[in-house]
């Protein structure tokens, strides 16, 4: 299949891509529900707004190219970016009315970068997830510590307890930040690429635990690059396009090759592995 | 956490003590263990009694608060800016506040309207110094020195030409806004208050910070209320500074020095460290101007020079490791 050639015309209607977005109203369970959002990205124009609907047990993946705005997307979801338009409902209540440490125990954020500062170690690390929950004279007891080691065992960093941060190696450093907003434990997850630094056996690892952990009354948002394991572990995609227009909804209903090859400008070949589709890049 | 916290006071609490006990036995005139305790038991002799319940104690007293001040705000500046390079003096908060307490006395106000003179000098320092580093481009450690090694020169110039103009009988009252020097200083207790008043405020806030010394974004995605607590640093840090440079003039490298060693041996975390600050700032300056009544005595040395010859390389040493 060729790659698909920028046609305005056709970007114009979100049908030209095979895929249409599928909206669910907001319920009264719904985590996090946006309203005409659009993200503000300076000195670009607005995209297409988004209506999305986060409910409990769902596991959000976000696909797109290098600067499509997915991680502006996930920082505004978090709070720590302004809208330009439209609205943010976290858990029935607009985001604004939340204060910051409210909202730091329903939501938590993995950013793509990690600023260490001072040289902490390991577990202090992961021991800041619990600053949220705690009132300023108090002081972390076991029962911080213990969870705060457990996320550790979780992300398999539990010999690393002791070790200096700025030892770490870039894949260790990301778990530990995964570690950390386990530690935090929000009930919903967002995540800027967790994987991306991550050996092959850690990436199933650790989107194996996402997975898990949205689940019941707790859900995840993971911005992905990686096709084939948003489409093992995400149950809804959102496609951001690189012209602004998005579209999103179950992750069967998107998984249209025509709409992956116009996202990522890149020719696709599609295969199938224990009935779920494969997508690889075409080389040439 | 709790050790550690136990750890530093429990090291530096007996230091504290111990360092103000040699700031009154030693100076132009030593004095004998058994006298230091005859005095103060209250049985000492006149002339040891004069000497140091009126001059050295409260000298020993005024040096302890401002080095105690001066290791706090670095300590604090340095979080902020996730910089152990941060320093009230090196970035121009003290020369800010010396040219404002300088020109407030200057115009003959009265001592109160001089301290705030002095705040207002390192607040505006502050907002200079941060706001250009800041600016819309990347705040990096480089960019921030410079605006403040910069700022600094600016208020040297300023305090060299206020000195130029001034009678020249007042000049070697005067020259300590400058270098620091702790003979000028006045009653200490105000600045014990701020001292006090800040580590308790300090304590509470630790963790804060802690969570702060890892960016803006990931401590606001933790729960912390950013804008609102980097102001609160902000006008304390100018705070502190102006209250430590009414007491001493401008004495430089104490909040480079002390928080770096204290790092070296406590850790990181800000609920140690803080406090530790305070109490290693003391003793620091406490020591320094023992050693600077003692070296050449009678002849008396500017503390400023004693700190800045340990700061410099100190500093330099920072630099290069940061590379």
């Amino acid at each position: 299949m060729p790659p698909h050639t920028a046609d305005p015309q056709r970007h114009g209607d979100p049908r030209a891509s095979g895929t249409e977005s599928v909206h669910e109203a907001p319920g009264p369970d719904t985590l996090l529900a946006t309203h005409d959002l659009v993200i503000d990205i300076p000195e670009r124009a607005s995209g297409a707004p988004l209506d999305l609907t986060i409910n409990p047990g769902q596991c959000w993946g976000i696909l797109g190219p290098n600067g499509a705005g997915k991680s502006t997307l996930l920082h505004t979801l978090g709070g720590l970016r302004a809208v330009r338009a439209g609205e943010i409902h976290v858990q029935g209540r607009p985001l604004p009315e939340y204060s910051r440490a409210h909202l730091a125990r329903e939501l938590g954020l993995v950013f793509q970068k990690h600023h260490d500062g001072f040289p902490a170690t390991v577990l202090e690390t992961a021991l800041i997830g619990r600053h949220p929950y705690l009132r300023p004279w108090d002081i972390e007891t076991a029962e911080d510590y213990a969870q705060a080691r457990a996320a550790l065992v979780r992300m398999d960093l539990a010999e690393l307890e002791h070790r200096l941060v700025d030892t770490l190696s870039g894949g260790e450093r990301q778990r530990l930040a995964i570690a950390t907003v386990l530690t935090q434990n929000p009930r919903l997850l967002l995540l800027d690429e967790p994987t991306s630094q991550l050996d092959l056996h850690h990436q199933v690892a650790v989107l194996d635990h996402i997975r898990g952990i949205a689940r019941d009354d707790r859900a995840a948002i993971l911005v992905l690059h990686d096709v084939n394991l948003a489409v093992r572990y995400c149950d809804h995609l959102l496609l951001m396009f690189p012209d602004g227009k998005a579209c999103w909804g179950p992750t069967r209903t998107m998984l249209v090759p025509s709409a992956l090859e116009r996202l990522y400008n890149q020719a696709l070949s599609t295969g199938e592995i224990d009935g779920q589709p494969v997508f690889m890049p075409n080389i040439p | 956490m709790t050790r550690s916290f136990l750890l530093a006071t429990g090291v530096l609490l007996p230091a504290s003590l111990l360092t103000i006990l040699i700031a009154l036995a030693y100076g132009s005139v030593a004095i004998a263990p058994g006298d230091l305790l005859a005095v103060i038991q209250g049985e000492g002799s006149r002339l040891h009694n004069t000497l140091i319940l009126d001059l050295r104690l409260p000298r020993a007293l005024a040096a302890f608060a401002a080095g105690g001040l001066l290791g706090v705000a670095g300590a604090l500046m340095q979080v902020l800016l996730r910089n152990p390079l941060a320093d009230p003096y090196v970035l121009g908060l003290s020369g800010g506040a010396s040219v404002g307490a300088l020109l407030a006395m200057l115009a003959g106000l009265s001592m109160f309207s001089v301290s705030v003179a002095a705040f207002a000098g390192a607040l505006l320092s502050t907002v200079i110094v941060f706001g250009l580093a800041h600016g819309t481009g990347s705040w990096t450690p480089t960019r921030l020195l410079l605006t403040g090694v910069v700022v600094a020169a600016g208020w040297g110039a300023v305090i060299s030409f206020l000195l130029a103009v001034s009678p020249t009988a007042e000049l070697p009252g005067m020259l300590y806004w400058l270098m620091g020097d702790v003979s000028h200083a006045r009653n200490p207790y105000p600045a014990w208050g701020v001292l006090v008043l800040v580590v308790l405020l300090a304590l509470p806030l630790g963790r804060t910070l802690n969570v702060l010394a890892r960016g803006p974004m990931q401590a606001a995605a933790l729960g912390v209320a950013v804008r609102p607590v980097e102001w609160t640093i902000y006008v304390a840090a100018a705070l502190i500074t102006a209250t430590a440079v009414m007491q001493v003039g401008a004495v430089g490298f104490v909040g480079l020095i002390v928080p770096h060693m204290l790092r070296l041996v406590f850790g990181n975390d800000q609920r140690v460290i803080l406090p530790a600050s305070a109490l290693g700032g003391g003793i620091l300056l406490t020591l320094a101007d023992t050693l600077a009544r003692t070296m050449i005595a009678p002849e008396q040395l500017p503390v400023g020079v004693i700190t800045a010859m340990l700061g410099v390389p100190v500093f330099l040493f920072l630099l290069y490791r940061s590379r």
